[in-house]
C-alpha cells in the first residue's frame, strides 16, 4: 500500500479506537452524562443542530469573523514583515516584542476594545487579528531571511522595482515560511475569536458554547466543540496540502 | 550586428575596489585594481584567477551590480553607475531558476519589460527553448531537471533578451566535467548564433583555453590583470580542440602564468 495511504489509514485508526475508547467509558458510566455525552450522541446532535438550523447565525458570525481576523493578520502581518525586513534597525528594535508577544494576554484587552468598538465583531475580530498577526510577521521575516541572495541579484539583473522583487522573486521565494505563518494566523485568529466570544460577546459559537456549559445543555455545548475543531482542522488540512504541493514542486520533501 | 573586432564595447580605467572593514574592526580590502581592460564586440572573452582574486568583484562592477571606488566603466560608450545597463544579461554562478515558475515561465521572466506584444514574446521565447533544446522540458519545473538543463534554463532566460553582452560567472562551476565540456560546446553555438560579446568568469583553465577568444589572466588579490592572451581559435570550434596541440600549449602557459599567483593566494588564507 502507498505510504500516504498507510498514514492517512493510521491516523484514522488512531481516532476511531480514542472514539471507542469514549464511547465504552460513557456506556460505562465511567464518564458521567453530565460530563460528556458518548461520541455517537454528540455525533447525532450535532447533525439535529446543523439540520435545525438555530444556529446558522451563531456559525456564519464566528465563521465569518475569523475569516476576516485571519484575512486581517495574514495581509497586514506579510506587508508588516516585508517592511521591517527592509530597516534592520526597526528589526532590531522589535524583536523583543515579537518574541515576547505570546506571553501577552491580548484577551486582557478586550474590554477595552469593547470601549473603543462598542459590542459589534470588531472586538471579536480584533482579538483574533492580534494572536495571528505576530506570528506571520516572524515567519515572514525568517522567510524573507532565506531568500538566496542570488535570487535579489537576478531581480536587479531584470530591471524590477522594490514592488516588483517582492511579487514576483522575493514574496514566492519566501512562500514555504509565508504558509507557515498563515498556518498559524488561522489557528491563533479562531482561538482568538472563540475566545473572546466566550467573555462578553452576545452570540457567536464561542457565545453559545458558553450559554450552553452554564446551562448544562451538553447536547448543544459539544456538537459546537466538535464543529469549532473540524472547521479549524479542514482548513489547516487544506493549507498542509497547499504546503505539500508547493514542496513538490520545488523539490522539497514534503 | 555583426562583430567589430576593433570597437572596445565594454572599457575599464583605472578601476579600484575596496571593501570596508566588516563590523567589530579590521582592515579595508582591497579587493582589485588599479585595472585597465577593453572587451571588443563580438569577441569571447574570459578572466581567469586564483581564489579571492577578485574575479567576482570584477563581474558584478560591469553588470552594475558594484560601484568601484575609483576609476570608470563604460558600456557601448555610456557610464555603468550601479545599475544593470540595458542590452546586459547576466548568468551566475548559482542556480537562480525561480523554483516555482516552470522553465517557460523562468524564460518568460526577461521579457516583462520588453515591450513585445504576446505573440512576439512567445515567438522569441520558443526560439531560446530551441536553440537551448529545452523544447520537451519547457512545462517542467527547475526541480524537476538536472544541474546541468536548469544552468540552461538561466542562460536561456538571458538570451531571450538578445544582450549584446553576456556575462557568465563560473555557470559550470557546480557541473561534472563531462557536462562542462558539452555546456561550453552549447554556449560557443550561443555565441557564434547571437553574435554577442560574451565575458565568462572561470577558475578552469582548460575551459578558458577552449571557448575563449582573448583570456585575461588575474593576479593574486589585489586583482590586476598579469597578461592577456590570444588564443587564436577560428569562430567555428567546439570541445574537439582539445585535441589540438596548441590547446596544451594555451592551457600551459596560463599555468605558467597563474602558478606563482595562485601559491601567493593560498599562502595568504
Amino acid at each position: 500500500m502507498h505510504t500516504r495511504w498507510r498514514l492517512t489509514l493510521a491516523r484514522v485508526l488512531i481516532l476511531l479506537a480514542f472514539t471507542g475508547i469514549l464511547e465504552i467509558l460513557c456506556a460505562a458510566g465511567t464518564i458521567d452524562p453530565l460530563t460528556m455525552q458518548p461520541p455517537h450522541r454528540i455525533l447525532l446532535d450535532l447533525v439535529h443542530l446543523l439540520g435545525s438550523g438555530s444556529f446558522n447565525r451563531a456559525i456564519a458570525r464566528t465563521l465569518s469573523n475569523a475569516m476576516i481576523a485571519t484575512s486581517m493578520a495574514i495581509i497586514v502581518g506579510v506587508v508588516a514583515g516585508s517592511l521591517i525586513h527592509r530597516i534592520r534597525g526597526l528589526r532590531d528594535a522589535l524583536d523583543l516584542l515579537f518574541s515576547t508577544w505570546y506571553a501577552v494576554p491580548v484577551l486582557a484587552f478586550y474590554p477595552l476594545l469593547i470601549v473603543i468598538f462598542g459590542l459589534t465583531n470588531l472586538p471579536s475580530i480584533m482579538i483574533g487579528f492580534m494572536q495571528g498577526v505576530v506570528a506571520v510577521i516572524v515567519t515572514t521575516l525568517d522567510g524573507l531571511d532565506r531568500v538566496p541572495r542570488v535570487l535579489r541579484k537576478l531581480a536587479r539583473t531584470q530591471h524590477m522595482t522594490t514592488l516588483e522583487t517582492a511579487w514576483l522573486i522575493t514574496l514566492p521565494a519566501a512562500a514555504p515560511w509565508l504558509l507557515g505563518g498563515a498556518k498559524l494566523a488561522v489557528v491563533f485568529s479562531i482561538i482568538g475569536v472563540v475566545a473572546s466570544e466566550f467573555l462578553m460577546a452576545r452570540e457567536g459559537m464561542g457565545f453559545e458554547i458558553s450559554y450552553a456549559y452554564n446551562n448544562f445543555d451538553n447536547a448543544r455545548m459539544y456538537p459546537l466543540i466538535v464543529l469549532v475543531i473540524v472547521f479549524s482542522v479542514t482548513v489547516n488540512s487544506l493549507l498542509l496540502r497547499w504546503e505539500a504541493r508547493l514542496a513538490r514542486r520545488r523539490g522539497l520533501k514534503p | 550586428m555583426l562583430a567589430d573586432a576593433a570597437t572596445p564595447l565594454v572599457t575599464l580605467r583605472g578601476i579600484t575596489r575596496v571593501f570596508p572593514p566588516i563590523a567589530g574592526g579590521g582592515q579595508p580590502i582591497h579587493a582589485l585594481g588599479p585595472l585597465d581592460l577593453d572587451l571588443r564586440t563580438g569577441e569571447f572573452f574570459a578572466v581567469v584567477g586564483p581564489s579571492g582574486c577578485g574575479k567576482s568583484t570584477l563581474f558584478e562592477l560591469i553588470a552594475g551590480l558594484q560601484q568601484a571606488n575609483d576609476g570608470t566603466i563604460a558600456f557601448e560608450g555610456k557610464p555603468i553607475t550601479g545599475k544593470v545597463p540595458d542590452g546586459i544579461g547576466v548568468v551566475f554562478q548559482e542556480d537562480s531558476c525561480l523554483p516555482w515558475r516552470t522553465v517557460r515561465g523562468n524564460i518568460a521572466l526577461g521579457l516583462r519589460k520588453s515591450g513585445l506584444s504576446r505573440a512576439e514574446q512567445e515567438t522569441r521565447i520558443e526560439h531560446v527553448l530551441v536553440l537551448m533544446n529545452l523544447v520537451e522540458f519547457a512545462s517542467h519545473y527547475p526541480a524537476q531537471l538536472s544541474g546541468g538543463m536548469r544552468q540552461r534554463v538561466c542562460i536561456a532566460r538571458t538570451l531571450v533578451m538578445e544582450p549584446r553582452l553576456i556575462l557568465l560567472d563560473e555557470p559550470f562551476a557546480a557541473l561534472d566535467q563531462q557536462t562542462r565540456l558539452l555546456m561550453g560546446e552549447e554556449v560557443l553555438r550561443v555565441w557564434r548564433s547571437t553574435s554577442a560579446t560574451v565575458f565568462l568568469i572561470t577558475h578552469a583553465l582548460d575551459e578558458a583555453a577552449m571557448l575563449s577568444d582573448r583570456i585575461a589572466v588575474m593576479s593574486a588579490r589585489p586583482g590586476r590583470i598579469l597578461d592577456i592572451v590570444e588564443t587564436a581559435w577560428p569562430r567555428e570550434r567546439d570541445s574537439r580542440i582539445l585535441e589540438d596541440e596548441r590547446f596544451g600549449a594555451i592551457s600551459a602557459r596560463l599555468w605558467r602564468l597563474l602558478r606563482d599567483e595562485t601559491i601567493k593566494a593560498a599562502d595568504a588564507h
